[in-house]
């Protein structure tokens, strides 16, 4: 089959692959209608994510046909029509059980690397290094889906798959950002950040009651979707002096819930942000934590700073003075994608949003490796790309 | 300290409370000797061992009879032997976990290095790992100790080309929903042939293995499967 592999920094080949086949019961082996280069992906693609190897297949957005299923997977039949999560979930484990499905303790096979630089590791994912299980990914004609009993969503064919692709990751990823600002009406919040998942994010946040969300990026196309796409008041950073400019929208007070939705490869035009790119292109430092810093100072008194955006490593010129002072709760961590994904599909349903809005490149598998670089260079006012594998 | 169970003699409680402090006195010693990461510190931890293996065992090291090193007690006893611990907590039932445990035959399901693990009757099985170039090491070993439910402890035969003990305990956690599984294994140390084997045998780094074995063994009982991987470009 075509599949998008990884072989090195900036350095990604639509290759031919052997077909994947059912490894264990619970497998399901999936024919990938639509995938997406996720944000995320970027980061794997600039060489910040360690233990990637040539050749693996890339790709943790994806949906499709079910086509062949494990002995033991009596959930899913052949013909089926599912979106799989990217976080790859057991079900029966202590933090599946706590619906803590981001965290599942047995679903990561090589757990013992993530452990040795985080302590305990984190659930497998899909195409997102062997440090994460080193499970190919969507980005290809054909998935094997883990555990395919508990993850994949059933999607009516009422919706198109543009409208459910982003179930398998980015929407609750933005919903479960929102979510973490434990948002009360009347609340503010900004979000840092106007990229896919900054845009749920916004929409997310007035779903759960927020009554003003600013948003802050410095694309015109990304500050405009999130203006007028998902009602948002909008900071562009390059003009503005942003503490300032929140400061003065919340009559001196500060939002009441920051989310960071940029994550550690910010850019930034302090001198702070020269400071981190200074020392992460020496191997100094291992992220660059503008947005996030900013976010903490920002944050009013007692409120809540949440963190979808990726952090890798240690980072450098950390305010944690600033979160003490002021009592802020940090939340953070991979989507617990079960959770979130049938309420979601609710939503998408009732017509409340229609993540589709995002899409702004629609392509076929052979276009990856153009359309990563695109992507990461924000060209072409790229915000989404969709490949249909099919159409290959 | 999870080996008090290893000690346990239902019938004489002066025995339990005379291996209680044994287990006790010797780990602390050697604790002591082996944090002190010097020449005496090791002598010290070593001279604690053959207290820690009668506590844990209720027999003296090298008495009893007249076999030499091929005696499990002996290649334990000295400085040589080499003690792993591990411990996992899954979310099943203790009776459940400890049931699959005891049918030995399972051991090999989720302990890598094991081919096969045959039960000969009267608390005697046979042994098959995966040796140099694949060949098969093979050896026999014999329950010392069972607490049902609770505790199983186990010793290689006298003459066996392996020289190995070990025990696993089952304790309730999470008032009783998760079952906590603790691995006490100790084998003798690279030197001569039965070292040689065993560095084969058991890797280079004992406690990732036994590590890894319990991490399966979750697997499985948790999830009814361990995950695997495969990669695109060469699977």
């Amino acid at each position: 089959m075509k599949a998008v592999c990884y072989y090195g920094k900036e350095d990604i080949r639509v290759e031919t692959v052997p077909d994947p086949a059912i490894l264990n019961p619970r497998d399901a082996i999936i024919r990938v209608t639509a995938t997406a280069i996720c944000g995320s992906d970027l980061h794997i693609y600039g060489g910040y994510i360690p233990t990637m190897e040539k050749g693996d297949v890339l790709g943790h957005e994806f949906m499709g046909e079910v086509v062949e299923v494990g002995r033991e997977n009596t959930k899913l039949k052949l013909g089926d029509r599912v979106v799989v999560p990217f976080t790859i979930a057991c079900g029966h484990c202590y933090f599946c059980k706590e619906q803590l499905w981001s965290l599942c303790d047995n679903s990561n096979p090589n757990a013992w690397m993530a452990e040795q630089v985080y302590g305990y590791s984190g659930s497998g994912l899909f195409g997102y290094s062997h440090m994460y299980g080193g499970y190919p990914g969507g980005q290809a004609e054909y998935a094997r889906v883990p555990f395919a009993d508990v993850g994949p969503l059933r999607v009516p064919d009422s919706l198109t798959d543009e409208q459910v692709l982003f179930l398998s990751d980015i929407f609750p990823t933005g919903y479960m950002a929102a979510e973490n600002c434990q948002i009360t009406p009347g609340d503010t919040v900004a979000v840092w950040g106007c990229g896919p998942v900054g845009q749920f994010a916004i929409q997310s946040a007035f779903l759960l009651g927020a009554e003003r969300v600013i948003a802050i990026d410095r694309f015109p196309e990304r500050l405009s979707l999130a203006a007028s796409f998902s009602k948002a008041e909008v900071l562009d950073y390059e003009s503005v002096d942003v503490p300032d400019a929140l400061r003065e929208m919340t009559g001196g007070q500060g939002p009441d819930a920051c989310i960071d939705a940029v994550g550690l490869e910010s850019h930034g035009t302090t001198l702070d942000a020269w400071y981190d790119r200074a020392k992460t292109s020496l191997y100094l430092a291992t992220d660059r934590p503008h947005a996030l810093r900013q976010a903490i100072g920002a944050c009013r008194k007692g409120g809540t700073v949440s963190i979808p955006g990726v952090y890798g490593g240690w980072l450098d010129k950390f305010p944690l003075g600033a979160a003490f002072a002021k009592g802020l709760t940090l939340k953070m961590g991979q989507t617990h994608m079960h959770r979130y994904m049938p309420r979601l599909l609710q939503h998408i349903e009732r017509g409340d949003i229609d993540p589709s809005f995002i899409i702004t490149h629609r392509v076929t598998l052979d276009d990856a490796p153009e359309m990563y670089r695109t992507f990461r260079e924000k060209e072409d006012a790229c915000v989404k790309v969709v490949m249909r594998p099919a159409a290959a | 300290m999870p080996d008090h169970a290893l000690a346990l003699d239902m019938s004489d409680s002066a025995a339990e409370l005379e291996r209680w402090a044994g287990v006790a006195i010797s780990t602390a010693v050697m604790a002591y000797g082996l944090s002190r990461r010097s020449v005496p510190g090791v002598v010290l931890a070593a001279a604690a061992a053959p207290l820690a293996y009668r506590s844990l065992t209720g027999e003296w090291p090298g008495l009893g009879n007249g076999l030499a090193h091929a005696d499990t007690r002996v290649a334990l006893s000295r400085s040589r032997g080499i003690h792993v611990r591990e411990t996992v907590r899954l979310e099943r039932p203790r009776a459940e976990v400890y049931a699959f445990w005891r049918r030995l035959e399972n051991l090999p399901q989720f302990m890598e290095h094991l081919q096969s693990v045959t039960e000969l009757g009267g608390g005697r099985s046979q042994w098959v790992a995966t040796g140099p170039a694949d060949a098969p090491v093979t050896w026999d070993a014999e329950i010392v100790n069972e607490i049902e439910g609770e505790v199983i402890a186990w010793k290689s035969i006298a003459g066996s080309d392996i020289a190995t003990a070990g025990s696993v305990r089952f304790s309730p956690a999470r008032q009783g929903r998760s079952t906590q599984v603790s691995v006490h294994l100790q084998y003798a140390a690279p030197g001569g042939r039965v070292g040689r084997l065993l560095a084969l045998v058991f890797g280079r780094d004992p406690a990732h293995m036994v590590r890894e074995d319990l991490r399966r063994l979750k697997q499985l009982l948790e999830a009814g499967e361990i995950p695997r991987a495969t990669r695109g470009a060469d699977a």
